[in-house]
């Protein structure tokens, strides 16, 4: 009975731990060759459908850059984030204009960063998943692999 | 046998499909000058504060990887000397050159800035 209840503990708190927020094998051509040309192919988890949409609403404003796209393109790109979003009580919702950086869930896994590696010419961004999380382009995002060894929470 | 015979049509179609940088130049302008495509390479623009030049991303020397000026994220060299895959679909270059321009430059580039722009990064070593 005692194991049976550690098993269940485990069994939760194991998914937390292991932080696995992979890209959908469904993903459109279109993200990767439209999107992930500037920055990751970032996990449609880590919004929620209504940042998506927002993003999507703007791509002529995107973040000071303007990534317009194909009708057919932003359609299809659109459908796919939505569909694949996070749950709302997941990553939370975002700020205003919607960021992957400004969600809760972001901030809560990232609060003890100091802000100098931030500005790391490493990092650059916290938009650049991959500087740290080396495995981030297929989906881990485990605190035990990080590439850079101040970071790393052993 | 008739698998190798079927793997040698689609080899076939696939390289009479794949275009060159020469073929790609040539929709641009007749032909390309690399020096003049290096000066507007490394000329230094003034619209865009984070990305003044081409070099802002794609570094000094496109024979090495860049990274993108804002997001970091790393972007494979622009010759084609080292990146044979560059300068291959015209759609590509075409939207990148759409969108790199105005961004870098504030408008959209020439078809002869283009042509040898094309004509720098394939013959740099």
């Amino acid at each position: 009975m005692k194991n049976l209840a550690l098993l269940l503990s485990l069994s939760i708190a194991l998914p937390a731990l292991a932080e696995r927020i992979p890209l959908p094998p469904n993903a459109p051509k279109s993200y990767q060759a439209e999107c992930a040309s500037c920055h990751m192919a970032y996990p449609p988890a880590l919004l929620s459908a209504g940042d998506w949409k927002r993003v999507m609403e703007r791509l002529d404003q995107h973040y000071g850059t303007d990534a317009s796209l194909g009708i057919p393109q932003k359609q299809e790109i659109s459908a796919f984030l939505e569909r694949n979003a996070g749950n709302v009580w997941k990553p939370g919702i975002s700020a205003q204009p919607a960021r992957i950086s400004q969600t809760p869930y972001f901030i809560r896994k990232h609060g003890e960063i100091p802000a100098k590696f931030w500005r790391d010419p490493r990092i650059k961004s916290a938009a650049n998943c991959e500087a740290c999380h080396r495995g981030a382009s297929k989906g881990v995002f485990s605190e035990h692999d990080i590439a850079i060894p101040e970071l790393r929470g052993d | 046998m008739k698998t190798t015979a079927a793997l040698g049509l689609i080899l076939v179609s696939l390289v009479s499909h794949a275009e060159t940088p020469q073929q790609i130049l040539k929709m641009y302008a007749p032909t390309g000058n690399a020096v003049r495509g290096e000066a507007v390479f490394r000329q230094k623009n003034t619209v865009n504060e984070k990305m003044p030049s081409c070099t802002s991303c794609h570094t000094e020397n496109p024979i090495n990887p860049g990274h993108h000026a804002i997001t970091g994220k790393i972007i494979q060299p622009m010759a084609v000397a080292v990146n044979p895959e560059r300068f291959t679909d015209s759609a590509k270059v075409e939207k990148w050159f759409g969108r790199n321009c105005k961004e870098v430059l504030g408008r959209a580039c020439t078809p002869n800035e283009k042509a040898d722009l094309i004509a720098y990064l394939s013959e740099v070593r």
